[in-house]
């Protein structure tokens, strides 16, 4: 069986509470990123969008524990935790931070800040690391002079660029972006959505974003998936998801996003995600479902496919799918 | 939409505020010149009772400042305020208090601007507090009343919890509900959405869209142009500390007039994966306010620019160059 370039399987992340309690952030989640795939995480705040990616990174803190495997180019990086996943952290697999643009050491030189990554890994020093710099700083359209300006003399818009550049220091073949453009303005975004969607097209970068901003993830994904509660709802390509959505909660995440050129009524999602420290009986979303029937109280829906790359875990898909399917 | 036949409420005119840059200690010694940064340049609109008008434009585009400057929560340099006829830029302290019970801001970030050491009827209760209305059964039932109005109901579910104890969209209802004891007749939202999560967003914006409706003036401030089409009634778009284009928001959407207004548009990222438009992105960044260009000042980063935008600084005026029209541009080719 032929891998993708990026394979989670069954992801899980618990991290450790007070009085022996744990808080079960990821529980199950399964991804395939092929190259020059860009894929859209999506979900409210406390879903485990960013957790799920810092996992891939190795990146969270001991308090938390991981369980799964994720095959980078088929290798198992955290088959053996640290010693497994270091080589690769940078230099394969790269994240752009959220709030990166505000993350640089404001008393070193951009220049010798996006060095650091090569130095790190050895593709680099010296001279060839300046001249790479350069080269970066062109990608990422900043002027290579910029190499040697600090943090503070840089726009909110060419930090992030910085930062996109660092990411890219040592040629890695995916790349993670925690809210990319959320704190900047839509001109600034634009430019910047443009930037990732170019590397992706023209170097095969695989890109993985997470974002709560569905507009941005239909105009710049390949494909998404939607994230409730630590698992994933639903996922599959960007346009089915918009125009046949099969789990009620895409459709109402769609239906609370404003349009620039719709009328139709913008409506909020009652409720809140429920807690994930205890365990959750049934489906997670029927509290806030407007569909919920009688099997979601107790039964938890497994994500099913319900054609072409389309998965969804709803009890109602399933319904749905068998009826279509029976003979 | 109630917009269009309410009385005007509040009318600003040619409103301008600065603010000095400091000239550091060399700068002083030397006696170099004190240079400002000009925040807000000659803006003016008006906002009618029962009609939201959205403020829209990039960070640092003086939308804030704006909004400060007619609370009087910075000292304006030039131009009129008038709330009610009354001009509020050179009003007396004592007669702007009793004024400000009528205007009401709202902010962004409704984990900063909430008291932790509050409970939320301690919270809402404070600008009756403040201004000395009512006695304390008559405070209480307005609290009551307020929280009602926000959908924090029952209002005794939450009148004693901390804002820790609530979520972000609780929390904004709560503030939204402290602006709303004074029985104000203009609220101004500073971003009222924008730290929350998609999901409850149209919860909020809802909440205003009805304060509308029951005639409050609602001038919202916002960088997202689709919220700003979807709830507003007029939309002014704001560059560089100017209006350049004011309308109605359908008209402004769906007809943009000014280069800078079309370009914002193109680049809002749509819903529907299908609905590709041709962005049409603009270099660089917005200039800095400390030296505004000459002539226009979008010509730099306009795409149509001509030689006489070079020099010439364009008046909002009409399509056809009435000034009276309900939809303007300030772009000497709008319409041409």
């Amino acid at each position: 069986m032929s891998r993708a370039l990026l394979e989670v399987e069954d992801l899980h992340v618990w991290f450790d509470l007070p009085n022996r309690r744990e808080l079960h952030a990821v529980q199950g989640v399964s991804l395939s990123v092929d190259a020059g795939a860009r894929i859209g995480l999506v979900g409210e705040s406390g879903c485990g969008k960013t957790t799920t990616i810092l996992a891939l990174m190795g990146l969270l803190p001991p308090t938390a524990s991981v369980c799964g495997r994720v095959f980078l180019e088929g290798e198992d990086i955290l088959a053996s935790g640290e010693r497994t996943v270091a080589p690769h952290r940078w230099k394969d697999i790269a994240m752009v931070f959220q709030g990166a643009m505000n993350a640089f050491n404001p008393v070193r030189r951009i220049g010798d800040q996006i060095a650091e990554p090569m130095e790190l890994h050895g593709t680099a020093d010296g001279a060839d690391a300046t001249a790479r710099v350069r080269e970066l700083l062109d990608v990422v359209g900043i002027a290579p002079a910029r190499a040697k300006s600090f943090p503070h003399e840089l726009s909110g818009g060419m930090r992030q660029r910085a930062a996109i550049a660092m990411a890219l220091a040592t040629s890695p073949k995916v790349l993670l972006a925690d809210e990319p453009t959320t704190a900047l303005d839509v001109m600034v975004q634009a430019q910047i959505l443009e930037l990732l969607t170019g590397l992706s097209r023209e170097l095969g970068l695989a890109l993985v974003f997470v974002t709560h901003d569905l507009p941005v993830v239909a105009q710049t994904c390949t494909e998404a998936a939607v994230m409730y509660a630590g698992k994933i709802v639903e996922k599959g390509p960007t346009d089915t998801l918009y125009h046949a959505p099969r789990h009620p909660y895409t459709r109402l995440l769609f239906g609370a996003t404003p349009d620039l050129e719709s009328r139709d009524e913008v409506v909020s999602i009652p409720g809140v995600p429920p807690r994930l420290d205890a365990p959750i009986t049934g489906c997670p979303f029927r509290p806030r479902c407007d569909s919920a029937f009688a099997p979601c109280e107790s039964l938890a829906p497994e994500l099913v496919s319900v054609g072409d790359g389309h998965a969804a875990s709803c009890h109602l898909t399933a319904v749905v799918s068998q009826t279509i399917g029976a003979p | 939409m109630s917009g269009a036949n309410g009385t005007a409420l509040l009318e600003v005119e040619n409103l301008e505020v600065r603010y000095p840059v400091p000239r550091g200690l060399s700068g002083a010694v030397l006696r170099q010149p004190h240079s400002f940064v000009h925040a807000v340049s000659g803006v003016s609109f008006t906002v009618r009772r029962g009609e939201m008008v959205a403020l829209v434009g990039e960070s640092g585009c003086g939308k804030t400042t704006t909004a400060h400057a007619i609370l009087r929560l910075v000292e304006p340099d030039a131009g009129a305020v008038l709330f009610d006829g009354i001009d509020v830029t050179t009003l007396p302290h004592r007669e702007l208090r009793r004024l400000r019970r009528r205007m009401q801001i709202i902010y962004q970030d409704p984990y900063e601007s909430l008291d932790p050491r509050f409970r939320v009827e301690a919270t809402v209760a404070e600008p009756l507090t403040v201004h000395r209305i009512g006695t304390r059964h008559e405070r209480h039932n307005a609290v009551e009343r307020a929280l009602e109005q926000v959908g924090l109901s029952p209002p005794g579910l939450f009148s004693e919890r901390f804002p820790h104890e609530l979520s972000g969209g609780q929390r904004q209802r709560v503030a939204i509900a402290a602006s709303l004891v004074l029985e104000p007749d203009l609220l101004v939202a500073d971003e009222p959405v924008s730290m929350l999560d998609v999901s409850v967003r149209a919860g909020i914006l809802a909440i205003l869209d009805e304060l509308r409706d029951r005639g409050l003036a609602v001038l919202m401030i916002t960088h997202d142009l689709s919220t700003a089409a979807r709830f507003a009634d007029r939309i002014c778009v704001m560059y560089l500390g100017r209006i350049v284009e004011e309308g109605p928001a359908l008209e402004v959407i769906g007809n943009p007039q000014h280069p800078y207004t079309k370009a914002l548009l193109s680049v809002v990222p749509r819903r529907d994966p299908r609905q590709r438009v041709t962005a049409q992105i603009l270099r660089g960044e917005t200039p800095n306010p400390i030296v505004i260009p000459s002539g226009c000042r979008f010509h730099p980063r306009c795409p149509i620019a001509i030689d006489e935008c070079l020099i010439s600084d364009p008046d909002l005026r009409g399509p056809a160059g009435a000034s009276s029209a309900p939809h303007r541009a300030a772009c000497l080719l709008a319409g041409r």
